[in-house]
């Protein structure tokens, strides 16, 4: 069963890109055209438009070159890095810790916990900071309601809480889903060889969730890398948030051209890293042969765990929840009009589900492309798709605008033009999602799918498809709610008229207006918790299937 | 699964069928403004008006931004903006058509471009927002310049990033000169003065005693003081004429590609008339710029702000160099 992976492990000469997969099968089927084109009509044209705004770099003017060799970017590149480093590694700590002990241990309460752990992903990174700045300080909610005065948080600190409780959810959610997918039988034969449970969960449980693990910090670290919401409350000086200095504060378009073109290299490098130390190949185990024994905690592990969740719990989403609920209600105590923003509330729910239906279908070809016909072309193609993620999202706006009042004029600030992009940009967590699904399937089952007369389209149709759906809906889940947080994009391509909650929250909370900001930010919360109860709760789902 | 099919395919040739309506009776507004503050407005303007208005609410910058790159093909009939720099941007790339004479006559020069592409719609004052339980008014310099001396080291809070801020740099430039200005971003930056994303997050931490003072437009804090009266921030108006005593427009200007000129100068008068003007000084706490509307009571009137004499049509062009001047003094 995983001799695909060992094959690859033990083989130092194997070139990088040659997978394991495809070696142990011994031939690689040629992807059909209408894989590629289903694969790339989504991406396709967004690469092209940010391809084309990179182009003008020709144009560049001294000073966007002046810009970009001064001695601020290594500073830039060096406070980018760092601060991705750390968000990415608490994320995974979290997000592995949280999934075990729901997934694995007689921890109480589980599904309830499920779900609240993973609330933190609905909320915008730009409403968490907002919270964490006005809970600590001198005057903060905490200072008011224990008399403790909490330091305030800023600066590095700040945006590092921020964004690891904004991303930690990926690998939370990712690595739960796959834990189920792990059979049990191995870690049992682990045990029953003598091995402690610490080092079962070492040498054996962990190693199997490493794509998972691997696939949820990836997401992570390219969010921390794109976001500029956090950064800029939290005034920590980011290549991204440098990157929205020079678009606001200039005519000229070409320093933050180029700084963009430096961002995509930064990812370029992460997603190369974690293409480099992910295990090649993968075990197939369609489903396990038994879900698997709860691990009986201790009285003490079960208080610290149940003490960790709860930490993490309050500090995630009863905090700010708490904060919000709070401004309302001073709001009303003040005789500030209460409004519930509908059109926004309509706009949000249009185009998130939207953005999750078109990602979806467009997740499937690309998916049976990268994981079934794997090449160096699928290769590049499943790196670009992640490098849309990392973006800002202000470079990707002001490519479309260009691209599409040029080529495309009819459909320039149409609905469809904003949910293909959203689709776009946000695919990387739906191929993500989908993609351990169908990697843990074994490619014979389409052999056999395949000898027994059906054509390509239909294995694609009866067989993938029915497989990967999971997964495919958790990634559509993702979408959904990424979709519902998104605001430089929806401002700039949205059709006139067009608002979300998202925008309703900033633009309530820049005007100081927090009676607003707080209820958009509550109801746009209110939305995701179904999306995100589907996702925590699918891991019962896959098990059952 | 199928019918998940069907229904994109349904939505997106929907999506792609609610384009734009070209209807004479229309109009479709870039609005640098919030949706918050400039709705009220745009509701009352359709039922006093009937001519039926659609809003893109986005930042100002980023709207002037969105405009360059559309050129003549924007959707757009009127950009209302924040602030004379974004319009500016718009003005420079040729974007505007001239208003009529009668709308400009409306509202005193200083406050309009020179060649009449765009017109102040209300006033926002630079100030010093201060925390009034630390800092006794008495003690304030009566221009910026002091902030750069020790006495004041890490207590004066700035916006480098922010477009109020970017123009009030440019208006410096103008006022001292290019290496004056530079030495005194320097010298904030030396002065480790503590640095914020906007307006709205200074006055908050002057509010919650996270920083004494800060470089600030007037209103934010009468707005946060309409929300909680209980706050310990206090407006400072500079005495001495300089860059930081500027009353700077919010404003608005007709797209040459306009399809409906005359409805959107109807708009733009609308918004000097009484309803508008009373409005920004009651509920936007902005000084009204059509001579005869009195500001808010809160507030001191507006010829009692002194105003260095220059061209506001000059900020935009030196935007870029403010925002070079503040990248090399180590700000951005």
């Amino acid at each position: 069963m995983t001799q695909a992976r060992s094959a690859v492990e033990f083989d130092p000469v194997v070139p990088h890109g040659d997978n394991g997969i495809v070696r142990s099968r011994g031939r690689q089927a040629k992807a059909p055209w209408w894989l590629w084109l289903g694969a790339l009509a989504l991406v396709g044209p967004l690469l092209l438009a940010i391809g084309s705004l990179f182009l003008r770099v020709f144009d560049a003017t001294p000073a966007a070159w002046d810009t970009l060799f001064s001695t601020r970017t290594l500073g830039l590149v060096w406070r980018s890095f760092a601060l991705t480093a750390t968000v990415t590694a608490t994320a995974c700590v979290l997000g592995v810790g949280g999934a075990w002990v729901l997934a694995r241990t007689d921890i109480g309460f589980r599904r309830g916990w499920g779900v609240l752990i993973a609330l933190p992903l609905v909320i915008p990174s730009y409403v968490l900071a907002m919270v964490i700045i006005s809970a600590t300080g001198a005057t903060g909610l905490i200072a008011d309601l224990t008399g403790y005065t909490f330091p305030s948080i800023s600066g590095f600190v700040g945006s590092w809480i921020a964004l690891s409780l904004s991303t930690y959810p990926y690998v939370y959610l990712i690595t739960s889903a796959a834990l189920t997918r792990v059979d049990p039988t191995l870690e049992d034969a682990a045990r029953g060889l003598g091995a402690t449970r610490t080092r079962v969960f070492r040498t054996v449980v962990l190693p199997q969730l490493r794509p998972a693990i691997g696939a949820g910090a990836l997401l992570a670290a390219l969010y921390t890398l794109s976001d500029f919401g956090a950064v800029s409350l939290m005034r920590f000086d980011t290549f991204t948030r440098a990157i929205y200095a020079q678009y606001s504060g200039r005519i000229d378009r070409s320093p933050a051209i180029l700084l963009s073109i430096v961002l995509i290299l930064l990812a370029a490098v992460i997603i190369t890293a974690e293409w480099r130390t992910r295990g090649r190949g993968s075990i197939f185990t369609s489903s396990p042969s038994r879900s698997a024994s709860r691990v009986r905690l201790s009285r003490a592990g079960r208080s610290l765990w149940t003490a960790g969740l709860a930490a993490l719990v309050a500090v995630g989403t009863v905090v700010p929840i708490a904060v919000l609920g709070g401004w309302v209600l001073q709001g009303l105590a003040n005789d500030v009009e209460f409004v519930i923003p509908w059109n926004a509330v309509v706009g949000s729910i249009t185009g998130a589900t939207l953005a999750a239906i078109v990602a979806m279908a467009f997740t499937i070809p690309t998916v049976v492309l990268i994981v079934r016909h794997q090449s160096k072309r699928t290769e590049v193609l499943e790196k670009s798709i992640f490098a849309l993620f990392s973006l800002p999202h202000i470079t990707i706006a002001i490519a479309v605008v260009a691209f599409t009042v040029t080529w495309l004029r009819p459909v320039y600030q149409s609905l469809g033009v904003l949910v293909a992009v959203y689709a776009a940009m946000f695919l990387a967590q739906s191929v993500s999602s989908a993609k351990s699904s169908l990697m843990a399937i074994d490619p014979t089952v389409d052999d056999a799918s395949r000898s027994l007369g059906r054509g390509r389209f239909q294995t694609l149709w009866r067989v993938q498809l029915p497989l990967m759906r999971t997964g495919l809906l958790a990634g559509g889940a993702l979408v959904f709610v990424t979709t519902l947080k998104e605001l430089p994009v929806t401002l700039l391509l949205s059709p006139p008229g067009f608002s979300t909650l998202a925008v309703r929250t900033w633009a309530a909370a820049d005007e100081l207006l927090y009676t607003r900001a707080a209820t958009a930010a509550l109801i746009l919360v209110a939305m995701s918790v179904i999306p995100v109860y589907f996702l925590s709760i699918r891991r019962r789902e896959s098990v059952g299937s | 699964m199928k019918r998940l099919i069907v229904l994109v395919a349904a939505l997106a040739i929907i999506g792609t069928a609610c384009t734009s309506d070209d209807g004479s009776n229309s109009l479709t507004l870039y609005s640098g403004r919030s949706e918050d503050l400039v709705q009220p407005l745009i509701d009352q303007f359709e039922e006093e008006t009937g001519i039926e208005v659609t809003v893109k609410y986005a930042g100002s910058a980023d709207l002037a931004a969105t405009l360059n790159e559309e050129g003549d093909a924007s959707p757009a009939d009127v950009f209302f903006a924040q602030d004379p720099a974004s319009l500016g941007t718009v003005a420079l790339a040729g974007l505007f058509e001239p208003l009529s004479e009668e709308i400009l006559s409306m509202v005193p020069d200083r406050f309009s471009d020179s060649d009449g592409a765009w017109v102040g719609t209300s006033g926002r004052a630079r100030v010093v927002i201060y925390d009034s339980t630390k800092i006794d008014a008495s003690d304030l310099p009566s221009n910026e310049n002091p902030f750069v001396d020790e006495e004041w080291a890490g207590r004066v809070a700035i916006a480098p990033t922010n477009g109020s801020f970017l123009s009030f740099v440019a208006a410096k430039i103008l006022v001292d000169g290019e290496d004056a200005t530079l030495e005194w971003l320097e010298g904030m930056a030396a002065n480790d003065q503590p640095r914020y994303s906007g307006n709205s997050p200074i006055v908050e931490a002057v509010n919650s005693g996270e920083v004494e003072a800060g470089l600030v437009n007037h209103y934010y804090l009468l707005r946060a003081l309409a929300e909680n009266p209980n706050e310990v921030g206090r407006n400072y108006f500079f005495p001495e004429a300089t860059a930081g005593s500027l009353v700077m427009p919010a404003g608005a200007g007709v797209l040459a590609s306009s399809d409906n000129k005359e409805a959107a100068e109807t708009y733009i008068e609308w918004l000097l008339g009484e309803f508008a003007q009373t409005y920004f000084a009651e509920e936007t706490f902005e000084y009204p710029l059509v001579p005869g509307y009195p500001a808010n009571d809160v507030l001191p009137p507006i010829e009692s702000i002194p105003t260095p004499d220059i061209d506001l049509s000059e900020l935009a062009p030196l935007l870029d160099t403010a925002t070079d001047l503040v990248a090399q003094a180590g700000l951005l």
